[in-house]
């Protein structure tokens, strides 16, 4: 990959992928541990043509998006616990009326203030079920921030393909961490656009999906004028009571993203081949868990790692069949147990465990190995 | 352009409740919009929720019904995106000065060229009459049935306070002067606030015992004087109609773009 | 090299942050590197102690924390008393000569060097006593070269500051130099 090498934070990862993938409008409310991210496109933003706004909270931000989405533009917002709690009703409506947009939450301990500069796991059911309703999501992460800097891309890329809120769900390790990335040069990486022009005199139908699943979407102050609502509506985008339209809706507003999972799931695999013991993780507990495997297998433990860079919509068979073989599986993630409730879900052996910490500490592979001690019958 | 060119005949009958001021309001609007010369592409029309919120499904612009208190932090959003729209923003009291008070004090001290109309009818319509912070003091409601203890909101007042740099007031009754304000608004480069005060003879009238929509209309024409009108002093009690404020100030949009242009380079 | 992990700490605008950060960049940009930086944030960076860890590698970096530094650089006296236990056994503790008095009796070779009179008297100014710090650092580990520094303060520091960064870097080798010297000639101050 040709490119710019740069030693920077997880948080301006995430800035560089933004810009990658075109950028057009930012707002943002301050929050620890996310604020590097309004900060620097405060300043770099604008100097692209894009534009960036402070919202007067994290509501504000989250409903100024989607009016700038309608306008064409590729849009963000990024958070922490409390401002992702704020931003959850406007999630819902971005759900759906099919708003594309990236929501970024590095996620901090909670519930409440919490800890506002340690590191947790938390916010996985959250970013799932936060929003009342019916509903699908997409969710992704990362542990490193080359994955960082990429997943963000895929998260635009993701919101036009199925006109959804994609969530981006960091950690204050991996969004204040510095290692290596390599910026791209333009063209390295596919960044997608949403089809959004509909020909004059075509009869349009905002909310009527092509053969292909996907929506055209005609930008406010184009040719097309229709009713966006957060209302149950009809193929125009007008409100309707109608049991037939609201089944039709839920139906498509679930399935378009659920039914899709195989197309959505990203995860990479180190060494499961042969694993006797297999670690699901993903975000920051990856790197530690990745620390595990390297150690254990130094040691002649058979041990692999599913890392999960989907979250959402859960890669049930993903999971299933990665842990095949394996007896043990053990979930590594900073908090009680919210992805582990999933592989439970997802595996046929009884063997699931959870290695966990919820006290602000960083996961260590020390923490890991004591409870992989315990399973394998070795003792603490 | 006839005015049913601007609606979405598509999509009536609306829900209003007959002697309901808000139709009258929606006819002032699109008349302003229509003198303009607006060009229907060119124009956003967004909303929150609530009775007033219907109002721009009817209406044949590209139309936004978003969330419950946020329609000016959706509009925000579209007029940073797309500064040449004209963007207009219809509310009702309760989502623009309850659950929207913040966005309404922010988006006014921004002075971002929005229209902000109030179909201040001083009630929760939608949800079957309940106090918003302009149902008069002592006023019934479903939730003040001893009569209501918080004093009201003068919505020019709030609006002045905050910085909106156009603020206007009018009644449904008022139709002519509401247009003229409407379109002194919409043509007013910054934030403009204009009140439309209307009537809900459903949940308000009835149960403060003041008639029909007819008498709510009558009401509007008796209680309000234009601004400056000797019988205000002799009255205090009476309402002021007029443009309250008018001045320049620069806009939000012409201000990011003045501080960002030129600059070019990324870092 | 395989890995070396560094823990420095100080209190909130001493700079040990950036320290950390530009000898992950040099090491990271300038010599190929692998390097991790992370961070305590919070109401102990506003003026407690303050934590910054640097771990440099061939490899692979994948654990981003140090939990036994292999050099641990404190400069006051709070970083010292609460930091000096982690210092892996064998390791070096690195501390300021106004700040800290090394009571603890650690399991690392302990040095203590004059880094803030110094930048002080020479420079004028004490801005720049974390980077006079990375020299100290550089010359007793040769983690990186002198050049990536130079090149990672040249990008990072505005250019009305690079001037006095660059003469603090050099004070900084001088006096782990002059250190050395004297160690070898029998009269340095160690603590261990």
């Amino acid at each position: 990959m040709s490119g710019t090498l740069r030693f920077i934070q997880g948080n301006e990862a995430v800035v560089e992928g933004a810009l990658y993938a075109g950028l057009g409008f930012y707002a943002g409310y301050p929050i620890t541990p996310s604020t590097e991210i309004t900060e620097l496109l405060a300043e770099r933003l604008p100097k692209r043509g894009g534009t960036f706004i402070q919202m007067e909270d994290e509501i504000a931000s989250m409903c100024s998006i989607i009016g700038a989405s309608l306008t064409g533009k590729k849009v963000m917002t990024a958070t922490s616990g409390p401002g992702f709690s704020l931003m959850q009703e406007a999630i819902g409506y971005a759900v759906m009326a099919e708003v594309p947009c990236v929501v970024v939450n590095v996620q901090r301990s909670g519930p409440s203030t919490g800890l506002p500069t340690a590191v947790a796991q938390g916010d996985v059911m959250q970013a799932r079920w936060g929003t009342h309703g019916d509903h699908a999501i997409i969710a992704l992460t990362a542990s490193n921030l080359q994955d960082v800097f990429k997943l963000t891309i895929e998260a635009f890329n993701m919101a036009e393909t199925y006109r959804t809120p994609v969530i981006l769900l960091l950690d204050e390790v991996v969004g204040h961490m510095r290692e290596k990335v390599i910026i791209p040069n333009e063209g390295e990486f596919v960044v997608q656009r949403l089809i959004t022009s509909v020909p004059e005199g075509t009869d349009y139908h905002p909310y009527l999906a092509r053969e292909d699943g996907r929506l055209p979407m005609s930008d406010f102050g184009g040719v097309h004028r229709y009713n966006v609502t957060g209302l149950v509506h009809d193929m125009w985008g007008f409100p309707s009571n109608d049991p037939t339209v609201a089944y039709n809706l839920l139906r498509h507003l679930v399935d378009k993203i659920e039914k899709r999972s195989h197309e959505i799931a990203r995860y990479q695999e180190h060494r499961i081949e042969d694993a006797d013991i297999l670690i699901v993780s993903y975000g920051s507990s990856a790197r530690s868990a990745l620390h595990m495997i390297e150690k254990g297998r130094d040691s002649g433990i058979r041990i692999g790692l599913l890392e999960l860079n989907t979250i959402w919509p859960f890669p049930y068979e993903v999971v299933r069949r990665a842990a095949e073989r394996t007896e043990i599986v053990l979930v590594v993630e900073m908090n009680m147990g919210q992805v582990y409730q999933e592989v439970r879900r997802a595996v046929k052996t009884d063997r699931v465990y959870l290695v966990n910490r919820f006290d602000g500490v960083f996961i260590s592979h020390n923490d890991i190995e004591k409870t992989l001690n315990v399973v394998m019958g070795r003792g603490v | 352009m006839p005015v049913k060119d601007y609606l979405r005949l598509r999509f009536f009958p609306h829900l209003w409740c007959a002697g309901c001021g808000h139709g009258t309001i929606m006819a002032s609007l699109i008349q302003a919009i229509e003198e303009l010369n607006l060009l229907k592409n060119n124009v956003v029309i967004v909303s929150g929720i609530g009775c007033s919120s219907r109002l721009p499904g009817y209406l044949d612009f590209h139309t936004l019904h978003s969330l419950h208190g946020r329609a000016l932090a959706f509009a925000t959003g579209i007029k940073m995106a797309r500064p040449e729209l004209t963007v207009i923003v219809p509310m009702g009291d309760g989502d623009a000065s309850a659950i929207g008070g913040n966005h309404l004090i922010h988006a006014a001290r921004r002075n971002i060229d929005l229209t902000a109309v109030v179909l201040n009818n001083s009630i929760y319509g939608m949800t079957g009459g309940q106090n918003s912070p302009t149902t008069p003091l002592e006023a019934r409601s479903t939730t003040t049935p001893q009569g209501n203890i918080d004093p009201a909101f003068d919505l020019v007042e709030l609006a002045k306070g905050a910085g909106a740099s156009f603020v206007a007031r009018s009644t449904a009754y008022h139709a002519a002067e509401l247009k003229q304000m409407l379109m002194k608004g919409i043509s007013h480069r910054g934030f403009s606030f204009v009140e439309a005060v209307s009537g809900c003879p459903t949940y308000y009238g009835r149960r403060n015992k003041l008639g029909s929509g007819v008498d709510l209309m009558r009401m509007f024409k008796d209680r309000t004087v234009p601004m400056g009108s000797e019988k205000k002093k002799n009255d205090p009690s009476l309402i002021e109609r007029g443009i309250f404020v008018e001045k320049t100030r620069p806009s939000y949009t012409d201000q990011y773009r003045y501080v960002t242009q030129g600059d070019c380079k990324d870092s | 090299m395989s890995t070396k992990s560094f823990v420095f700490t100080g209190s909130g605008g001493q700079g040990v942050i950036t320290a950390a950060i530009v000898i992950g960049e040099a090491a990271a940009l300038h010599e190929g590197l692998n390097a991790v930086q992370t961070q305590v944030y919070g109401p102990e960076a506003r003026g407690g102690a303050t934590r910054s860890d640097l771990i440099v590698s061939s490899d692979p970096i994948r654990y981003p924390k140090v939990i036994n530094p292999q050099v641990l650089v404190c400069l006051t006296q709070e970083a010292y008393n609460k930091f000096a236990p982690i210092v892996r056994p064998g390791g070096l503790l690195i501390a300021d000569a106004s700040f800290v008095s090394t009571v603890r009796k650690a399991d690392a070779r302990q040095i203590v060097l004059p880094m803030f009179e110094t930048v002080k008297k020479e420079l004028g100014k004490t801005m720049a006593f974390n980077i006079c710090m990375v020299g100290c650092v550089l010359a007793f580990t040769g983690i990186v070269s002198k050049d990536s520094v130079v090149k990672a303060l040249t990008s990072r520091m505005p250019p009305a500051h690079l001037e006095m960064n660059l003469k603090a870097l050099d004070l900084g080798i001088e006096l782990a130099k002059d250190y050395g010297n004297s160690v070898a000639a029998g009269c340095g101050k160690t603590a261990s």
